[in-house]
């Protein structure tokens, strides 16, 4: 049986670790806060693109960007990973890696190649190790990023599929759905015949007109819209991501904190019955003492 | 609502302004158009430059570069990568984007893009332009 102090060690110690995690539990709902707001102010901006395109693709011609293009014969494909820098927030980075690791193995079993972006420090981590070309890592972009990085990150994406280097292009994230649920999603960026029927859907559901004025022509327009779209979507990977990350860090740290509340009863309930044992001890050797003395 | 035109700003960080406005002229990219309400439906890449409003006949001045502008139904939805209202622009910063901009100009070409440098240099002189339109329209 453990000794009464190692009891005593155990208990200080677990309730240490249970201040650390209410801790980090805090700062994660705090930056939840935060991300969450960040969601909130770029939803205008998203909706009002999607409207936009919606309004732009009734009047367009698929085959008139380089974007629009789908190529018969797929060699390369691009897939930008985006975790979080930091562990401790459960299987999260874990799901997002593997979902990415699975996309990868069917496509590289298909005999095309896999390019990787990775934003956050885990999925580097996680890619570093295994076969696959890294063409970018953003290690610790994930505490600080704005549309800047979207952007840079949308332009290489953009420029390699223009180029031919590319001939897809996938983004895997943690889609923040609610405070218990962030599965990861892989999307598939370009090329965006998808997202065309999408526009055009929206395009129905606001009943918008098709006889708009376009300055400059569609075309120009689109060669204007359709990067930026990537950037767009670059970019709420990334929001959703963070938010997700801090969604799933309260949910491990508020587990890890009633871990730490049960552990502490448990050994509270040891340390209580060692301490009585010790007693009843001390005790029947005074009785027995008091017993000798007498004989 | 027949005399006036909803004016929306939004940039991926945040919704600038919502707005019942009377006119608004805007940095096309193929020049400056204006639009009053019953406008037909428009649809527009901006460049860099200012975009002024007038609400109750006082003028209001915007900074905006890149993005589109929409028109349809008497709403204009600005969806700009940049935009800061005069009242928002720091001309300190933009008066040293400026110095900075113009003195690599002048400089050898080593190492700067030069396209990327005329590009912020338009940005600061813009940025400039609009905080004192914005002021001699008494807005700021």
């Amino acid at each position: 049986m453990a000794s009464l102090k190692d009891v005593q060690n155990q208990i200080t110690g677990v309730k240490k670790t249970k201040q650390i995690t209410k801790a980090m539990n805090m700062v994660a709902s705090a930056k939840l806060r935060n991300a969450q707001e960040r969601i909130e102010r770029f939803r205008p901006y998203a909706d009002k693109f999607y409207e936009m395109l919606g309004d732009l693709a009734a009047g367009a011609d698929e085959s008139v960007h380089p974007l629009l293009e789908v190529r018969d014969e797929v060699k390369t494909v691009g897939i930008m990973v985006c975790t979080s820098d930091r562990g401790l927030c459960g299987a999260f980075n874990v799901n997002i890696i593997n979902t990415a690791r699975k996309l990868a193995k069917q496509k590289a079993d298909e005999g095309k190649t896999v390019k990787f972006w990775c934003i956050g420090k885990k999925a580097r981590d996680a890619f570093r190790k295994m076969d696959y070309e890294i063409v970018r890592a953003e290690p610790d972009a994930m505490s600080k990023f704005d549309f800047t990085l979207a952007a840079s990150v949308g332009n290489e994406l953009i420029a390699g599929y223009v180029a031919g280097d590319l001939d897809e292009v996938h983004v895997v994230y943690g889609e923040f759905q609610s405070m218990a649920k962030q599965p990861p999603v892989s999307l598939s960026v370009l090329p965006m015949a998808a997202q065309g029927e999408e526009g055009e859907k929206a395009e129905k559901a606001t009943g918008g007109s098709g006889d708009y004025v376009y300055e400059p022509s569609v075309e120009g327009l689109l060669a204007e819209l359709l990067p930026r779209f990537v950037k767009v979507q670059v970019y709420r990977g990334l929001l959703d991501t963070a938010c997700s990350e801090h969604a799933a860090r309260m949910a491990a740290m508020d587990n890890a904190t009633k871990a730490c509340d049960e552990l502490t009863n448990t050994l509270t309930l040891l340390y209580n019955k060692t301490r009585q044992a010790a007693i009843t001890g001390d005790l029947m050797d005074i009785v027995g003492g008091v017993e000798a003395l007498k004989g | 609502m027949a005399n006036t035109l909803k004016l929306e700003i939004v940039t991926p960080d945040r919704k600038v302004l919502s707005e019942e406005v009377e006119y608004v002229g805007a940095p096309g990219i193929l020049g400056e158009f204006g639009v009053l309400p019953k406008h037909v439906p428009f649809l527009s890449a901006l460049g860099v430059g200012n975009l002024h409003y007038k609400q109750n006949g006082k003028a209001y001045y915007v900074f905006v570069a890149g993005g589109f502008a929409e028109v349809s139904n008497d709403q204009v939805t600005i969806l700009a990568e940049v935009a800061e209202k005069a009242t928002e622009i720091d001309t300190d910063r933009a008066s040293k984007a400026k110095a900075r901009a113009e003195e690599r100009a002048t400089k050898a070409k080593e190492r700067i893009d030069g396209a990327r440098n005329q590009a912020a240099l338009r940005r600061a002189i813009s940025r400039i332009n609009c905080k004192t339109s914005g002021k001699n329209a008494g807005t700021c």
